[in-house]
């Protein structure tokens, strides 16, 4: 990028000979050895290299995850479990792109929060915020498809409604869809080309972040007082200053994290999200990631259709269609909407409020969105929306014209030295408070359970907490509860009887526990199914050998594979344990529908499942009392490790994990502040 | 100027402007294949009609089949829901339409179930099943009410639910995905 003739020296010959050639080592010492940054940056400027590194993670881990990923209808599902159970550090790779995509979005909303903050926005740098709306257009395109590449509940559902929002399009709206689709509803065409998009999009995305950052480079990074730099006191060179100071934040972002891939990968995820597709049938809510709730809970809050002469003109849907989109369109036009000279909010003392109003709106739209569409969350999305609409449309030209700012500190090198050894980290945590809010009540609605049961009951489980691991003897007694009762009616299709080397049992129990059930196999060379005697390679033998059957057999219900029964139902093992022990007589009033049974726990109190255990079912091999309490606790136990088997190797890598990135973050953090030491 | 070299000039820009254009216009025609590749493919266009039994489905209940990869509700209608949705004033509604324009026979309600907001299957075809104000069904994605006629009475769907062209073979058996074309508007 450089255009002189005169040529860089370099020590190191093969250094020298490549420059030559391929002027590369230049062009970094340009752009990052000798490019001018204001020297008075607080943290918030770490967050664009923290995205970027985000970035790389999510390629680097999508590249392995696709690996061993099929898209099809009907192996899909089945894929992303042999991930995870069956492929070396496959849970790692899964956890970290899952997680990751939530920590990627939270590094790119504070970004663009700083952004809006400090009026990054404004002249002469309205091109690289364009390029930033664009990254986080593509972003989350690539979010949503690849939410919908394990082929759960959640990710074809998600795909219908997110897909479907085209229909709201006059005319050509409904052939658009079909054309997404390519059929009449989400199925084959639709995973292909979901997941061709979702691979090739991230590549996009690396293009544009190269725009963004050489539109940077041209125009120079903003900085928090929002003044230009006047002189070289004014600034720094990028490297070592923000290199040090960059790898510090990005190794303490890093470590929470990872904190989370390893020891609550499922915080953020949905339980629906682990139970396959059905295209037949809408999970009783859907809800998008935390990420894009405050969008979805605008894109809700509209039920009334606008009529001109009783005609329609504008459905209730094209409005919160209209409303979704354009509250990310209008970013494109914040440069222009807000014509205030002062850029940095912190001499605009009305503007600061707005924004910092904006910030909990978004919290309060996020926590709405993830809510039943009824009643308080309707009312708090349409008022969401409407302080969205205003801060933009009316609060940004207005603020520009009249708002009174403070006086701007004559020098960022003058700003510098007021504010040297304080503030910056105060700023920071200030505004950590409504993003770690903001999450928190994001997950809240999904801790919340239906309103007609009563609470789970929160019993101790032995593999609880970070040092927590499985009870063998209680996985075994669960095995056993489950191979006399559940296995009469449930499948566990993606557990192996070799698995249970893993729950204490030796190889040769292993083989003749196999051994006594007869699998069907074939077809030999005479075309001919025939039975043979299980191997330790063979899945756990399921009681019907297909869901017709299944149904057929029980009265029209479909018993769910229990593999991962305890990652697909909210309140994990302590909802396994409720269930079966929430088998009480149905109170008088109550109508129970033939061929069902009264459960508290369950949604709506009517299961289809005969109450499965009683005191004294399980004679336990070990003598442990066969009540009805430590059956249901052994079996629940057993179904929490048969849905993650690798808990206790993640938690204890975990640990290493987090421990080796305090140490380097303390070994950043003073190596930042030697190379900071002779900056005055 | 030399008219002898301004003739040279247009004619140059001429040229220009003709390969340009036709550059585009290949570029584009290029594009339209690759588009259209992603539209249904002929097996998904071929796969188009069904035919369902329905001497099972008694007054009051329902029967979900699957036609085009999408639910069908059947639904056996009582009288007093048939006069719920018949006996009423369907000019005020949001997608007016009478049930007669939507039923064959005033017992059967046969539509396409997917809810014609963002495409969720409404709930209601099970005993048991939330049903809405209107007796009808009720979408669990975004709250849309639909009554027994499939017609959009609250939430924020736009229009009633699909009515496939359908004609009844026999008494008892329905022959779904050609027939009787029913009027959809918006469709
Ligand atoms: S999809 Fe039915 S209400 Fe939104």
């Amino acid at each position: 990028m450089s255009g002189s003739k005169e040529k860089d020296k370099f020590d190191n010959k093969t250094v020298q000979w490549i420059n030559d050639r391929l002027p590369i080592f230049s062009m970094m010492n340009n752009e990052y050895g000798k490019f001018q940054t204001p020297k008075n940056f607080n943290y918030f400027w770490n967050f664009g290299a923290i995205a970027m590194i985000m970035l790389m993670i999510m390629i680097i881990t999508g590249v392995f995850m696709a690996m061993n990923y099929v898209p099809s209808t009907t192996e899909a599902f089945a894929s992303i479990q042999h991930t995870t159970r069956e492929v070396n550090y496959g849970w790692l790779l899964r956890y970290m792109h899952m997680n990751g995509a939530s920590f990627f979005f939270i590094a790119v909303y504070i970004h663009l929060f700083r952004g809006l903050y400090y009026g990054s926005y404004k002249k002469p740098r309205e091109l690289v915020w364009i390029f930033g709306v664009v990254l986080l257009l593509l972003m989350m395109a690539t979010a949503f498809l690849g939410y919908t590449l394990p082929w759960s509940q959640m990710s074809g559902w998600g795909a219908t409604v997110i897909t479907s929002l085209f229909s709201a399009i006059p005319l050509v709206g409904g052939g658009i869809v079909t054309w997404l689709w390519g059929g009449f509803s989400v199925g084959q065409p639709t995973l292909n080309r979901f997941y061709a998009f979702h691979f090739l999009l991230p590549f996009i995305i690396c293009a544009v972040v190269f725009i963004h950052v050489w539109a940077l480079h041209v125009s120079g990074s903003n900085n928090p007082a929002g003044v230009e730099p006047k002189s070289d006191k004014d600034t720094v060179p990028f490297h070592p200053y923000y290199t040090a100071k960059d790898s510090f934040g990005t190794v303490v972002f890093m470590t929470i994290y990872f904190a989370v891939v390893f020891f609550a990968p499922l915080l953020l995820a949905n339980p629906d999200h682990f139970k396959p597709f059905n295209h037949l049938q809408t999970p009783p809510e859907i809800v998008p990631e935390w990420y894009f709730l405050p969008f979805y809970a605008m894109l809700r809050s509209f039920t009334v259709g606008i009529k001109i002469f009783g005609h329609t003109l504008i459905t209730a849907k094209q409005q919160g269609v209209a409303a979704m989109f354009g509250s990310i369109l209008i970013l494109f036009f914040v440069p222009w909407l807000d014509k205030s000279p002062v850029k940095s909010a912190r001499y605009r003392p009305v503007f600061k409020w707005a924004l910092r109003l904006l910030v909990l709106n978004m919290v309060m739209l996020t926590y709405a969105g993830g809510l039943p569409a009824i009643g308080k969350a309707l009312v708090m999305g349409r008022i969401g929306a409407a302080y969205y609409y205003f801060f933009f449309l009316v609060l940004l030209p207005y603020l520009g014209k009249r708002e009174k700012t403070l006086p701007l500190p004559e020098s960022i090198s003058a700003d510098f030295t007021a504010r040297h050894g304080h503030g910056c980290c105060a700023t920071v945590k200030k505004a950590l408070v409504p993003f770690t809010l903001g999450l928190g009540l994001a997950l809240a609605p999904h801790a919340a359970h239906a309103a007609d049961t009563p609470p789970l009951p929160n019993l101790h489980w032995p593999e609880q907490g970070i040092f927590g691991h499985y009870d063998k003897a209680a996985l075994q007694r669960g095995f056993q509860v489950y191979k006399e009762v559940c296995s009469n009616c449930h499948s566990m299709k993606y557990v192996y009887y070799r698995n249970l080397e893993a729950i204490g049992y030796t190889k040769e129990q292993i083989k003749a526990l196999a051994a006594s059930y007869q699998i069907t196999d074939g077809p030999d060379e005479n075309g001919q199914m025939y039975q043979r005697p299980g191997k330790p390679t063979d899945h756990l033998k399921s009681p019907f050998p297909n869901p017709e059957t299944a149904r057929a057999a029980l009265n029209g219900a479909l018993p769910p594979d229990m593999s991962n029964l305890v990652n697909a139902r909210e309140g994990g093992p302590n909802y396994v344990y409720a269930i079966l022990t929430g088998y009480v007589p149905a109170p008088k009033d109550f109508h129970v529908m033939a061929g069902h049974m009264y459960n508290e726990y369950f949604p709506g109190h009517q299961i289809a499942m005969p109450q499965p255990l009683v005191a004294g079912q399980v004679q336990f091999q070990d003598g442990t009392p066969n009540t009805l309490d430590n059956e249901a606790r052994s079996v629940a136990e057993f179904l929490d490790w048969a849905s993650n088997p690798h808990m206790e190797q993640r938690k204890r890598l975990g640990i290493k994990v987090i421990l080796f990135m305090l140490v380097f973050a303390g070994v950043l953090l003073a190596t930042k502040r030697k190379v900071w030491s002779d900056v005055t | 100027m030399d008219p002898a070299v301004k003739k040279g000039a247009t004619r140059r820009d001429f040229l220009y402007l003709t390969a340009g254009a036709m550059g585009a216009v290949g570029a584009g025609c290029a594009a339209w294949p690759l588009i259209d590749s992603m539209n249904p493919a002929a097996d998904t266009l071929a796969a188009g009609s069904t035919e369902v039994d329905i001497s099972k489905v008694e007054v009051g209940s329902a029967l979900t089949a699957v036609w085009r990869g999408s639910p069908l509700f059947i639904r056996h209608r009582t009288p007093a829901e048939i006069k719920s949705v018949r006996d009423m004033d369907w000019k005020s509604l949001r997608d007016p339409q009478p049930d007669e324009a939507r039923t064959l026979k005033a017992e059967w309600i046969i539509i396409k179930g997917v809810c014609t907001h963002l495409g969720c299957i409404p709930l209601g075809q099970k005993p048991g099943d939330p049903r809405g104000e209107f007796n009808g069904w009720f979408c669990p994605c975004h709250g849309s009410q639909y009554d027994v006629s499939g017609r959009i009475r609250k939430g924020p769907a736009p229009l009633n639910m699909f009515v496939p062209p359908y004609k009844f073979v026999s008494d008892t058996v329905v022959h779904v995905g050609s027939g009787h074309d029913f009027p959809n508007p918006g469709f």
